[in-house]
């Protein structure tokens, strides 16, 4: 690999104006929209599948794959069941786990490639209305979407007819009220359908009745806005890029104790090495201690594993996972369980509440790493910490319970004796204040 | 079979040792046995099945699944491979050759399990001692079960105010809660009343309402909320009535049937030292599967009310009431009728002063609230002591239309339309029912079919909760016209009501518009639906069937030569004309016979004289009769014109058969014995009191007329013998002769009205808590209507009538113009009730409103 970056989403980020239609088209925009509404749907949905494409929201699920998963009518045949639903594509763009920050980017700088994206999605799953769910704290983001919305309905991207092909599609940009758990795709869906965001029970899953009980295609807004370039660039350009399993570009955020934070979109399977040479190392010199690859709810790595390839293998491979790709990265000066404490009490204050380990666990996980940061702790409290975190993975209703987790087991793992040393602090408050006054009374301590 | 087939285990669908899987099966192993079980059945059930407890919070077999307490963990095998994780079995269905380990062979799941109970427990107030559902608490057992000796929890908890009141009745302690939502869900499939909901997130998750949310709103409004108490699976839920009173474990429990409407609905009474502590739900899948209304539920406390009579009275010389023996009571009473029914008693002086033609006979108004049994022996006694067939249980509007329908469609029917037909049915249409004010358990299962397809049609005024709750489908017509709306049903009901299997429900409001039963008997000749009469009471059908009612024997039998002869014969009377030959009075007619002078005496069951269709007319015929002999449990109204009053046993202190609307006998025994019976933990207050046939039969042997019902039993038997003998010939049903229509030329508003299920009904009393959860009683009018007015929403407008008016909010919803509806009964803030009746209007009758900023009402 010689240059290790592959400006595809990114590529005009740095441009003038990037977000304007007018410059999006300058430079190619909504070329791949034309391309696609001359090719049959089905078309579309196995280039995509044949492309590699996985979904760039954490779990890497096979984007062409998902779409076919949506029931359609059969050619001649009036359809019944879900097919004879209407279709709906709703875009996850709920960016909230710690340390993520490629979406909001993405639609800040170039909000007419998922537009793009999602008027071709929704082509091939004959989807005619599509939601944009934003997290509501983004308000630039929102604001910045409908006006890029508004701008492709004055361009006959959107509405009635889109360029004669008698395809119709209405998008509706959403805000959320900012839960985490809304990015669940279940939860999110709940949230907007206006009910509270909480995961649904699956199946069915959101392919046979999502939306109103419709088949819905969720998926992250780098997976929508990486698919134009797909469409122009076709199947085998994508697989230049990456690894056999997880071909394609992906946007790295790194934040952090590193020279320069920022997104970083490199082929996947690409380095912590190698991005912290894009990065320019880490900051100030001070040496790495423990990264995540991929937000918080991946479990934390250390200095050991610098040349694991980021992708959605090579993560796993390395005990973690790849998830967001948001690299968070520590150097010496942070204690481990303190960082561990921060992350937990974000999930506390996220869990959604609808599942018995998750909405206590975080609680009492919380409580523990809280009283160890203050010196109170004891060795017993690590294994209590280990125990229930065993209790919550795996267990809970949907994967935020096991998020929650990652940082402690992960960071009891590789880094046990910090957690030990913060126990040796409350050596002397390990006996009873009881036993230490009759000690008193007695002289003994004289 | 090769080497490597024989050594991999047989699936167990394809083992040939056992007999095929039977169709719309699979075939699984739990905990290394076998079972087959139906395709889409939970896990958490067929280990049920199996005798497997698996634990569990959220799951509720009634309620869709949810999966959110996590305490029902198994480990799963499909295909020889585990699952990952282990899954919630109260959400995994079985399927073909899976494998189960449940807590019992899973060390997995048992750590699961003991998991979840211990993260359940670390922000619970552990506070057992003091808890009401301690005792009989699924987290308590479970705990014990499932969870471990000692808690490794030393943060600090989290805590509540506590407790919160949802609403009256319903308190709420938010640190027991587990979330697991059985009410809040049961609130939005089972009820449709959506105002308690989940709060907040994380641990911070709450139930709560409107109110607790933003601190106002609408409290927690339902006539099922006490379901939700039943249902919580820990002390989060706990109710007024029954807070801190006792310990599960102190309590006996009987099981009984609901003495409150038609339903016949299970319930489970728990008593102690004499007197009920509190009602439950009983579990009858037929009937009202696990649920009962809160009138069910919490009005129990009338049979301790400090006005129960539990002597009998004889009014003295000095006009009042005096506390005197049984046999003297007997004695006085059965001369004075005696006399009243011979004639013999003192002449009423005409205008001149002279003695004038003497009053004759006596009239029986036995009330709606009787068992099978006593009314048998309401309708035993009239015949064969008091020779006449004056007699009606019914105390309210009623007609003789209504006799002609009950004779036609109900009377020695048996069992007809069936809730689970309710359930099936392709579609229901009520007529005169307002189904969740008069037959709450009845309503339920319509939502549910609604839920499941069956269209629901209602018959009314305006869309009412019921009709929302139930789908929202409303035949609207003006009140009075409701038998020209069921002559031309929309095209759309008509045809789905002549499908196979739809029902025409039709309540006893039925008789409060004239031609109306006519109306609904035309509609099922002519599109083949099954009808059923819902009335109000639980005694209602009973009555009918046991023959108290003016022109019904017992059985269904009319009143003609073969059917005298033939019941003179079974209660072995020697002339086989004994019995009356014509016809009685109905309810009013003898109410008015009463009052004019011509009959001399009335006996009188549990009838409230503001619930007859004039009371006025009651209270002169009681002040002019005679005698009057009242068998009561509790003062009423008519106790202040007894000459004789006999008190009789509530229904926890007898036994008995309610016939519920469906023509289903819901037998049960003696929740109570106060004369000791066989449970031997008597003690407390209860007053010895006998059923109603009990002191008939006496009564009648005072006479020296033997009833043989003794005891319900006798009574039972012998009706049952008689059986059934419903005419070969069922007559028409005769609506009336010309237009009972209103003249609306004078302007004035034509009244809709009907009662709602808590509006100071005689059952009620003592009950604070209950009425506080009543539906506020308002007015409602179009806004058209309101706009002619001048009447706002809220804004008070008075309902006037030609003896008073009645004061409410008003509220506005989609009634036709020109139409005023308010409920029927509405109880004063001071005691004592108005109703409509009393202020002589009826359903379909005019109105007038006052009150707005235009008098549009004389315009």
């Amino acid at each position: 690999m010689t240059d290790p970056l592959t400006p595809v989403l990114t590529k005009h980020w740095l441009g003038p104006e990037s977000w304007t239609l007018r410059n999006y088209t300058e430079l190619g925009g909504y070329e791949a929209l034309r391309t696609a509404l001359a090719t049959p749907p089905d078309d579309l949905v196995a280039l995509v599948k044949d492309s590699g494409l996985r979904g760039r929201g954490g779990a890497g699920f096979p984007t062409g794959m998902k779409w076919s998963f949506i029931p359609q009518a059969k050619p001649g045949e009036t359809p019944t069941g879900p097919a004879a639903k209407p279709k709906y594509l709703v875009i996850n763009a709920d960016e909230g786990e710690p340390g993520t920050c490629k979406d909001v980017p993405l639609m800040m700088a170039d909000p007419h490639s998922l537009i793009e994206g999602c008027i071709i999605t929704s082509w091939a799953i004959r989807a005619h209305f599509c939601a944009i769910y934003v997290r509501g704290e983004v308000v630039h983001v929102l604001r910045r979407l409908h006006a890029a919305v508004r701008e492709a309905y004055d361009a006959g991207h959107l509405g009635k007819d889109i360029h004669g092909s008698g395809f119709d599609l209405d998008i509706v940009v959403h805000a959320g009220a900012g839960a985490y758990i809304c990015g669940e795709e279940t939860a999110l869906l709940d949230s907007l359908e206006g009910r509270r965001g909480q995961p649904r029970l699956k199946p069915p899953f959101p392919a046979t009745a999502g939306l109103y009980a419709a088949p819905t295609v969720v998926n992250n807004v780098e997976t929508i806005a990486t698919v134009p370039s797909i469409v122009n660039g076709g199947k085998d350009w994508f697989r230049t890029m990456g690894r056999e399993r997880s071909p394609g570009p992906k946007i790295y955020s790194l934040s952090g104790h590193v020279e320069r934070p920022g997104q970083y979109e490199a082929p996947l399977g690409t380095t912590l090495r190698e991005l912290l040479d894009l990065a320019g190392g880490m900051k100030d010199g001070i040496p790495l201690k423990f990264w995540t690859p991929g937000g918080s709810s991946t479990p934390l790595l250390t200095d050991e594993h610098l040349d694991v390839p980021l992708d959605f293998e090579g993560a796993t491979e390395a005990g973690s996972m790849l998830g967001t790709t948001a690299l968070m990265i520590f150097n010496e000066t942070v204690s481990v369980p303190w960082a561990v404490m921060k992350w937990t009490e974000f999930y506390e204050h996220e869990s959604c509440g609808k599942c018995t380990p998750c909405r206590e666990g975080c609680y009492w996980l919380a409580g523990i790493l809280r009283r160890m940061v203050d010196g109170e702790g004891t060795e017993a409290d690590i294994d209590t910490l280990l125990d229930v975190c065993d209790n919550i993975l795996g267990r809970s209703f949907c994967a935020l319970g096991d998020g929650a987790v990652s940082p402690i087991t992960s960071g009891i793992k590789y880094f046990r004796q910090e957690f030990v040393d913060l126990c040796a602090l409350n050596a002397g408050q390990q006996r009873h204040p009881e036993v230490d006054r009759i000690v008193e009374l007695s002289g003994a301590s004289a | 079979m090769t080497a490597a087939s024989e050594k991999a285990p047989e699936k167990p669908s394809e083992r040939e040792d056992l007999p095929p899987v039977p169709h719309g099966h699979v075939r699984l192993t739990i905990d290394d046995r076998v079972v087959d079980a139906p395709q889409g059945e939970l896990l958490i059930r067929t280990c049920e099945r199996l005798g497997i407890v698996v634990p569990r919070f959220c799951d509720h077999p009634l309620l869709d699944p949810a999966g959110a307490c996590r305490q029902c963990l198994v480990e799963v095998e499909m295909g020889g491979r585990k699952m990952p994780k282990p899954q919630a079995s109260c959400t995994m269905t079985v399927a073909q050759d899976m494998v189960v380990n449940t807590q019992m062979t899973s060390a997995v799941a048992d750590k699961a399990q003991q998991g979840v109970m211990e993260l359940l427990l670390i922000n619970h107030p552990l506070d057992c001692p003091i808890c009401d559902k301690g005792g009989e608490c699924p987290l308590q057992n479970q705990a014990m079960s499932s969870g471990r000796a000692d808690s490794r929890f030393v943060e600090e908890k989290r805590t509540f105010a506590k407790p919160l009141p949802i609403s009256d009745e319903v308190l709420l302690d938010r640190e027991r809660c587990v979330l697991c939502q059985r009410c809040t869900r049961f609130s939005r499939q089972i009820a449709g009343d959506q105002f308690i909901e989940l709060l907040e997130r994380g641990a911070h998750q709450q139930i709560g309402t409107e109110e607790t949310a933003f601190g106002e709103g609408e409290d927690f409004q339902s006539y099922f909320s006490g379901n939700t108490i039943q249902i919580c699976p820990v002390g989060a839920l706990t109710s007024a009535s029954y807070r801190f009173r006792s310990r599960p474990f102190d309590l006996v429990s009987t099981p009984g049937v609901s003495e409150h409407d038609s339903s016949g609905a299970a319930v489970r009474r728990d008593w102690r030292r004499g007197a009920v502590t509190r009602v439950l739900a009983g579990e009858d899948p037929d009937v009202n599967e696990e649920w009962i209304d809160d009138k069910t539920r919490f009005a129990f406390r009338y049979a301790q009310s400090a006005t129960r009579i539990t002597r009998p009275l004889v009014r003295g010389d000095d006009g009042e009431l005096h506390e005197t023996s049984w046999t003297d009571a007997l004695e006085r009473a059965a001369a004075a009728l005696l006399a009243a029914r011979d004639g013999t008693g003192p002449a009423p002086l005409d205008a001149d002063g002279e003695p004038g033609e003497p009053k004759r006979g006596v009239g029986v108004l036995p009330g709606g609230r009787l068992t099978i049994e006593d009314a048998y022996a309401y309708a035993k006694f009239a015949r064969a002591a008091l020779q006449t067939n004056d007699i009606d249980a019914r105390a309210r509007a009623h007609s003789g239309e209504e006799l002609d329908f009950l004779a036609a469609h109900v009377a020695g029917t048996g069992l007809g339309v069936t809730y689970a037909d309710l359930e099936s049915a392709p579609a229901v249409l009520t007529v005169a029912l307002e189904v969740e004010e008069e037959a709450p358990v009845v309503f339920l299962r319509l939502r549910k079919a609604a839920r499941t397809g069956t269209a629901v049609h209602h018959l009314g005024q305006w869309s009412s909760p019921a009709v929302v709750k139930t789908g929202g489908r409303l035949v609207r017509t003006a009140p009075g016209r409701e038998p020209e709306a069921l002559a031309t049903l929309p095209d759309d009901v008509a045809a789905a009501l002549a499908t196979p299997g739809a029902v025409v429900l039709v309540g006893e409001r039925a008789a409060e518009v004239p031609g109306l039963y006519a109306a609904v008997s035309d509609l099922v000749g002519r599109t083949g639906a099954r009808v059923a009469w819902v009335p109000r009471r639980a005694g209602e059908r009973g009555a009918v069937d046991a023959g108290a009612l003016p022109t019904l024997l017992p059985g269904g039998r009319p009143v003609d030569d073969v059917a005298r002869a033939q019941l003179a014969s079974s209660w072995g009377l020697a002339d086989e004309n004994a019995l009356p030959a014509t016809p009685g009075r109905d309810g009013g007619a003898i109410l008015r016979a009463a009052a004019a002078g011509e009959l001399a005496g009335l006996v009188v069951g549990g009838v409230e004289l503001t619930d007859l269709p004039d009371p006025v007319l009651a209270r002169a015929a009681l002040r002019e009769a005679d005698v009057v002999v009242s068998l009561e449990q509790v003062a009423s109204e008519v106790t202040r014109y007894a000459d004789v009053v006999l008190p009789v046993a509530p229904v926890v202190n007898k036994s008995g058969t309610f016939r519920n609307w469906e023509g289903r006998d819901r037998r049960f025994a003696t929740t109570i014995d106060p004369s000791g019976g066989s449970s031997g933990r008597v003690g407390g207050t209860a007053a010895i009191t006998l059923p109603d046939c009990r002191v008939l039969d006496t009564l009648a042997v005072e006479m020296d007329v033997d009833l043989f019902t003794q005891t319900p039993e006798v009574a039972a038997a012998e009706l049952g013998h008689l059986g059934a003998a419903r005419p070969t010939e069922i007559g028409p049903v005769r609506g009336p002769d010309g237009s009972g229509d209103v003249d609306g030329t004078d302007g004035s508003l034509r009244l809709a009205s009907w009662r709602q299920l808590l509006d100071g009904g005689a059952l009620l009393i003592d009950e604070p808590e209950l009425a506080g959860t009543a539906r506020p009683p308002k007015i409602r009018i179009s806004t058209v209507t309101a706009r002619r007015l001048g009447l706002v929403e809220d804004a008070v407008a008075g309902l006037e009538g030609p003896r008073g008016s009645l004061h409410l909010p008003v509220e506005l919803a989609d009634l036709p113009d020109d139409v005023v509806w308010a409920p029927a009964r509405v109880p004063q803030a001071g005691g004592g009730v108005i109703t409509l009746a009393g202020l002589g209007l009826t359903h379909g009758g005019p109105a007038r409103l006052t009150g707005g900023t235009t008098d549009g009402s004389a315009a």
